[in-house]
């Protein structure tokens, strides 16, 4: 029981990163952009998101904590959007080729994040900024409920926030004019130009947005998931390929998003929680082999949207196309 | 007063098709521009004359005769990934897969030289290593492949995800044989079974020698064989394709396996060549660059070559500068990213003109 319970708290912030991760990505391919570059732009969030927290620690006499979150929270959306700015830019306006743009892009946002992220650790092999107290910060009383106030309240604030979020983008997308007019776009960019909607500014808005909130991600793995530590890592790139693999696993729709990232949590951590559930001991090789399970699992629901044909899970039709009025 | 009524002032129209000199000086002035942003960001970030880190940079490649044999070895790694994406590329297949086929074609070199390394003769290894990393590469191309042309499967997402596979199953294999060691190391340490032979004092020799062959083979094939032009018929319209009769599905699959198995030779030749061992870093992250490299070259193996030698270029340049001003290798990631970015955008150029309306005169620039 104990080890479920570890295994539930070890899943559900993992789910978050990827989560946020794979939100921004569902806006910006729901606009017919295939953004690549998910892993850059969480890195750029990242890093920016806890730069901005650990120089305003370091410098203000007496730091206020609420403030420091707003202003990580803050930079990290607007670096993040900077990097889905380039994208945009390179994409929509230059019409470059967008699985390339954005394979550059998580070059630059990778050497951004580390290159900087060196003169921070000025010599050392990581920093910690304090603010991941507050962003840990449980809800008070319910999470010292038992084993239920435990596994469901006891999360820092970014955890409840992405599901609130998939909700309200879940609304966005599917209730409203704007969420028809960026799906139509994303389905049929000809069609919706002739019905009056502006490609070109729908495709920019919800890249870049979807790039802010993609950004959120890397900076909760920074300042919650990873305790506040910064250093030189690579990590964040797999967890932003994983972000690109969850958006195929929920078919495009940010509710499945919510549960998705959390299953994408447990099989992630599946090698180190199932062995003890079982009572068995697994050798190191057959924990590699485990590793790869949310990869197959994506695979899979990829090639079964594939065969099932349904219409409404299938990727928006023009992903991955850059659109020019003139080429019809 | 409706803003539809008026005359845009800027108007997009796509060129017929770009003279040679015109795509030249786009993408030269499109690097320049990038080198002056890049000079800019060295000089406001650390301070150093531009001018100098410069010419430490060039010196990464070429202050040695050493130095510069290293840069072709990595060159013809990632230059024979690009080579390997060319067709399937050529074909709109976005094989973004190669760095999972590069590390199945090493990780079935290196079973090979594992399990085979002392017992079979060494014409024998080779050839098996050989096979062995072809078929292994193909299979990882053949797989996505397979499911595009029967279902339509997002190639893109597919292929991405198979990478992760294949680095957790090399991942997996080299726990096994390592035992209790930390670490793999080098393969047949004793015997040296499965290396290549040091010709002119380096093993890689091979290795440049299979790449200068691939890039005319590959050149010849795409551009003047039946199959290169079925890939380019394909790849600019599948409907087209089928009208004329072309299977497009037979056409798929046979070219990602070309793809993949030109990707497994690259694992062979880094392993054998080398390495002489595996690690999930292998490929390095070249079947990603490569991606850029084949993109950019529009399929042409000759100008992947430049573009190559640009990036290795860049990275060498840049791993001297952090070492010669106390930087880190990082710097290299922002440098290239920058210069991918301003070619990218300049493509744009070479495709497309710009029309400006001033008064009703047109001016075309």
């Amino acid at each position: 029981m104990d080890t479920l319970i570890a295994w539930i708290l070890r899943a559900i912030p993992f789910g978050t990163i990827i989560m946020y991760g794979a939100m921004g990505e569902i806006v910006t391919e729901k606009s017919g952009n295939l953004n690549l570059g998910v892993p850059g732009i969480m890195y750029l969030g990242g890093f920016a998101g806890f730069a901005s927290a650990y120089m305003y620690e370091n410098s203000a006499v007496n730091p206020n904590m609420v403030l420091c979150v707003v202003i990580a929270l803050i930079c990290a959306f607007l670096a993040a959007m900077a990097g889905g700015l380039i994208y945009s830019f390179l994409t929509i306006s230059l019409r470059a080729n967008q699985n390339v743009t954005g394979l550059a892009l998580t070059t630059f946002g990778m050497g951004v994040a580390n290159f900087f992220g060196v003169y921070i650790l000025n010599g050392r092999t990581a920093t910690q900024s304090l603010v991941y107290k507050t962003f840990q910060t449980k809800i008070p009383v319910l999470s010292t409920m038992g084993v239920l106030g435990q596994t469901v309240f006891g999360y820092g604030f970014m955890a409840y926030a992405a599901i609130v979020l998939a909700i309200v983008l879940h609304v966005v997308l599917t209730r409203t004019r704007t969420g028809l007019n960026l799906r139509a776009i994303g389905e049929n960019p000809g069609t919706a130009d002739a019905a009056g909607i502006s490609v070109t500014r729908y495709k920019y808005l919800a890249t870049c947005l979807g790039a802010g909130i993609s950004g959120l991600g890397g900076v909760y793995y920074v300042l919650d998931y990873n305790q506040g530590i910064w250093a030189t890592t690579g990590q964040i790139e797999a967890l932003g390929w994983l972000a690109v693999a969850l958006v195929i696993f929920t078919t495009w729709k940010p509710l499945n998003a919510i549960w998705g990232s959390y299953l994408f949590g447990l099989l992630y951590w599946l090698y180190q929680f199932l062995p003890t559930l079982l009572g068995i001991t697994v050798p190191g090789y057959v924990t590699d082999l485990i590793q790869m399970v949310p990869y197959i699992v994506t695979i899979v629901v990829l090639v079964v949207t594939s065969l099932r044909k349904k219409r409404e899970n299938q990727p928006p039709a023009s992903l991955g196309l850059a659109y020019f009025r003139e080429e019809r | 007063m409706r803003a539809s009524t008026h005359e845009p002032l800027l108007r997009v129209v796509k060129r017929a098709e770009a003279s040679a000199r015109l795509k030249i000086t786009v993408r030269l002035i499109a690097v320049l521009l990038a080198l002056i942003v890049d000079a800019l960001f060295i000089f406001f970030v650390t301070g150093l004359n531009p001018a100098q880190v410069y010419v430490t940079m060039f010196q990464g490649t070429f202050s040695t005769s050493m130095r510069f044999s290293w840069a072709m070895r990595d060159l013809a790694s990632l230059l024979l990934i690009g080579i390997a994406l060319a067709p399937a590329f050529k074909m709109r297949f976005w094989n973004t897969g190669a760095e999972g086929q590069v590390l199945m074609g090493a990780l079935a070199t290196a079973a090979v030289m594992v399990y085979y390394g002392n017992t079979l003769p060494s014409p024998l290894l080779f050839a098996a290593m050989l096979a062995a990393s072809i078929a292994a590469g193909a299979l990882w191309g053949f797989i996505p492949a397979w499911f595009k042309a029967h279902f339509s499967t997002n190639e893109t997402l597919f292929t991405l995800m198979m990478n992760y596979v294949a680095i957790q199953l090399v991942a997996c294999c080299v726990n096994i044989w390592r035992g209790q060691a930390s670490g793999l190391g080098k393969l047949n340490m004793k015997t040296k079974a499965g290396w290549f032979p040091q010709i002119m004092g380096q093993r890689y020799t091979i290795n440049l020698a299979v790449v200068i062959l691939l890039t005319v083979a590959m050149y010849c094939y795409l551009r003047y064989s039946k199959h290169g032009y079925e890939i380019a018929v394909v790849g600019e319209s599948e409907n087209t394709a089928r009208y004329a009769g072309i299977n497009v599905g037979k056409v798929i699959i046979r070219t990602m396996i070309i793809s993949g198995a030109l990707c497994g030779l690259t694992g062979f030749l880094i392993v054998g060549g080398r390495d002489q061992t595996i690690s999930t870093g292998t490929a390095g992250g070249n079947g990603f660059t490569a991606i850029i490299v084949a993109w950019l070259a529009k399929f042409n193996t000759f100008t992947m070559a430049l573009i190559s030698f640009l990036l290795i270029f860049l990275d060498k340049g840049a791993a001297e500068i952090a070492s010669a001003y106390n930087l880190n290798d990082y710097a290299s990631d922002i440098i290239a990213g920058i210069i991918l970015f301003f070619i990218l955008g300049s493509e744009f150029f070479i495709n497309y003109k710009v029309i400006l309306h001033r008064g009703g005169r047109k001016e075309v620039c």
